[in-house]
């Protein structure tokens, strides 16, 4: 018999807050954190619209009590101070008392120094230690050592669903019995290679993201971190724990139609969507809630809406996409946006959909865009597609 | 859990994409790196798709479907690919335009195709597969990780066949780079690697695909039956632990273990845990190598796997990855073990089917 998995910690950091408790309070007040760049050093700073962490890596050094003297990726800074979050609010003390893993998720990794350094890697010797924080890896074995994970740790990388998919992986190793606890999520600074990138694609708006409406203009890039603390059934019943949700169900599928674009019908999104709700055991009525990909471009947000019309047949439940609060946070944004699942889950409240004005036309449905408070919540569905058709859907459902 | 080798693909600085010969002629390199001895794209891949695409990418899907054609499948259920730096000249040269240009103008297809999961999902929607597909990328864990979640998939029953690949390029940039860190030039020959011990290893890549199954079918390689990654362990002892108790897993001992594959570079720094294990825990076992042959990247475990994958089912083993002149009667489990940094140690386990 496969172990069921529970949720029994969180952590984020985010334009929108440096902690749990700041977010809730942001996302309930609808206060986006989208603004210019401030700390990002780029010439598209008065174009282009982003959403970073409002800190300085030193004040982020200050934040994860790490000597300035230790120079880290950003990517890496707001990793340590999301995973220590979720360690803590799981009331883990003793890191080695169980089999407790680490797997993390990134798009750019160390790219932050990457793109500062990589033109003085043949002049100058000093910065030859961000060689070795570029790969994806690095960011995970930096949050790995300063934990104190030893037992299991490994990295995804599968652009916008890499995280989502991070807490997928980690949900099949406690199944099996092969950990105990895992600290499952990603991270992603923003840098210049993914800003110039996505602008090269025409995809970033220059003004307002607005998922879901007709009007839409493109997406908002943003940075920041989500760490969920899966467990097994029995470790939370040896330790009595409070579970704030239960993992129950997940899909991970293939669009398989273009590297950056989405089927026109959402043929990925579709089976990423039924695969979850077949491994829950649920019917579409079930969920209560969904969090959308919803990234406010053209192309995904009618691909995803088509997806969800054909699922949700009956009656399309509450749906709203954070992104308009947040900016898409790609490696980072499936595990920031379970940790909302899980709040929707445990304050009874659904985060609305910020900038919704016209429905779009080719939908029967419309987000939610009121903060909606004292609702049960049972089943929560949460959507990530990236890059490549790499699309995957989690169910998160109360205990 | 367990997953049978059902087929195998691999292009890599050996002949070895046409899946024949076995190492019986061996590709010797006097300079540099070692690239992949690079096919002929037209006879795998239209010309159209072909001038798309980026090196890694057109020799990864040469490698898959090879790997395809080589186990009889026309579509796996799943892909899951493990890779340390994805998409490295893509990336390269993005930030170059980025540098170049002031960030006032990148090629969009340089950075649609610069993202780590471009390989799993460029043979996706080459081959319409719709399953699950995932991309790993942690350093010498990559390629590992992808097999541990393709045994994990075969277990939940999703599926009965996953293709999985371990896929890294080298490019003169990285190398360039690398060196400063942890890659030499070749000096003499790579097959002189074990003399040269000063620090640093022979840099190297390949793409190696490899469909798992959950059943037996005749003509299958071999049965992998242990994979295990085992990070920053406190001390040798803990490690020998470990590898230990992977083993036992699969209701084996030590004693079980005919002949080991190591990743030894020659370097005397990195050999030490080798070196350890061999004095102790490898004792009197067949030692062979491999890093002389396709040199350092951080997916190498998978040209590995090839070779032992081939082992064990010719029931030979070339004479160019010995390390050492035991014999045994019959080949029956053999043990991979990889490590980068005296970090990140790995463990396949593979039995004959």
């Amino acid at each position: 018999m496969l172990s069921k998995v529970f949720v029994t910690g969180i952590g984020t950091v985010t334009g929108i807050g440096i902690n749990v408790s700041e977010t809730f309070s942001s996302l309930t007040s609808q206060q986006t954190g989208i603004s210019s760049a401030i700390y990002l050093d780029t010439i598209h700073r008065d174009a282009i619209p982003v959403c970073e962490v409002k800190a300085s890596n030193e004040k982020l050094c200050e934040l994860a009590s790490i000597s300035t003297k230790i120079r880290l990726t950003r990517t890496s800074l707001i990793g340590i101070i999301a995973a220590k979050e979720a360690l803590e609010s799981s009331g883990i003390t003793n890191i080695s008392a169980k089999k407790t893993g680490l797997i993390s998720a990134t798009t750019v990794g160390g790219m932050d120094k990457t793109e500062k350094y990589f033109g003085d890697y043949n002049s100058n010797k000093r910065f030859n230690e961000f060689i070795c924080s570029h790969d994806s890896g690095s960011s995970t074995e930096i949050i790995a050592d300063h934990l104190g994970i030893k037992e299991f740790i490994s990295t995804i990388s599968t652009a916008c669903s890499a995280s989502a998919n991070a807490i997928i992986f980690g949900t099949q190793l406690i199944k099996h019995g092969i950990l105990d606890r895992v600290l499952v999520g990603g991270t992603d600074a923003l840098t210049k290679f993914t800003l110039n990138g996505f602008n090269a694609l025409l995809i970033l708006t220059k003004t307002e993201c607005k998922p879901f409406d007709q009007n839409r203009t493109g997406l908002v890039l943003g940075e920041g971190a989500g760490y969920l603390v899966l467990e097994s059934e029995k470790s939370v019943q040896e330790e009595n724990k409070r579970i704030i949700c239960e993992v129950k169900g997940y899909g991970n599928a293939c669009d398989a139609y273009h590297q950056t674009a989405t089927s026109p019908n959402g043929y990925g999104p579709y089976l990423s969507m039924q695969n979850a709700l077949e491994m829950g055991g649920l019917k579409p009525d079930g969920i209560q809630y969904i969090n959308a990909h919803g990234t406010g471009t053209t192309n995904n947000d009618l691909s995803e809406g088509k997806a969800i019309e054909q699922i949700f047949t009956e009656k399309v439940p509450y749906i709203s996409s954070t992104k308009a609060y947040t900016g898409h946070l790609l490696g980072a944004a499936g595990s920031v946006e379970a940790v909302y699942c899980c709040l929707a889950i445990r304050e009874r409240t659904i985060f609305p959909n910020l900038n919704f004005e016209e429905p779009m036309k080719e939908l029967s449905f419309t987000p939610t865009d009121k903060v909606v408070k004292n609702i049960n919540i049972e089943n929560v569905m949460s959507n990530s597609f990236g890059f490549g058709g790499n699309n995957s859907s989690i169910i998160f459902s109360r205990c | 859990m367990e997953a049978f080798i059902k087929g195998i693909g691999i292009v890599s600085p050996q002949n070895t994409t046409e899946g024949i010969k076995f190492l019986s002629e061996v590709v010797e390199y006097n300079s540099g790196y070692m690239s992949c001895v690079e096919p002929v794209y037209s006879n795998y891949i239209s010309p159209v798709i072909s001038r798309k695409l980026s090196r890694i990418l057109k020799l990864s899907i040469v490698a898959s479907k090879v790997c395809l054609s080589n186990s009889s499948i026309e579509t796996p259920d799943a892909i899951i690919t493990g890779t340390g730096l994805g998409c490295i000249q893509n990336t390269e040269d993005v930030l170059n335009s980025i540098l170049e240009n002031n960030e006032s103008f990148i090629v969009p297809t340089s950075f649609i195709h610069s993202t780590h999961n471009t390989i799993s999902s460029q043979i996706a929607i080459y081959l319409k597969c719709h399953g699950q597909n995932l991309t790993f990328s942690h350093r010498t864990f990559s390629f590992e990780s992808a097999v541990l979640y393709g045994m994990i998939y075969l277990a939940d029953k999703y599926g009965e066949n996953v293709l999985v690949g371990g896929v890294d390029e080298m490019t003169p940039t990285l190398f360039d780079i690398g060196s400063k860190l942890i890659f030499k030039s070749i000096s003499k020959s790579n097959l002189n690697m074990l003399n040269e011990k000063n620090k640093g290893a022979y840099a190297g890549e390949g793409m190696a695909f490899f469909t798992l199954s959950s059943n037996y079918s005749e003509g299958d390689y071999a049965k992998i039956k242990v994979v295990e990654t085992i990070y920053n362990p406190d001390s040798v002892n803990s490690l020998k632990l470990k590898i230990e108790k992977a083993i036992n897993s699969a209701g084996l001992s030590i004693g079980d273990i005919d002949a080991v594959m190591l990743g030894i570079t020659g370097n005397s720094e990195s050999n030490r845990y080798y070196q350890e294990l061999i004095n102790s825990l490898l004792k009197n076992k067949i030692l062979l190598y491999y890093k002389h042959l396709c040199g350092e990247y951080f997916t190498s475990s998978s040209f590995a796997l090839w070779c032992c994958a081939n082992i064990l089912k010719r029931q030979f083993i070339p004479s160019i990855l010995r390390l050492n002149k035991n014999e045994n009667n019959s080949i029956t489990n053999i043990l991979i073990y990889n490590q980068f940094n005296n970090k990140n140690h790995s463990i396949m386990l593979l039995g004959k089917c």
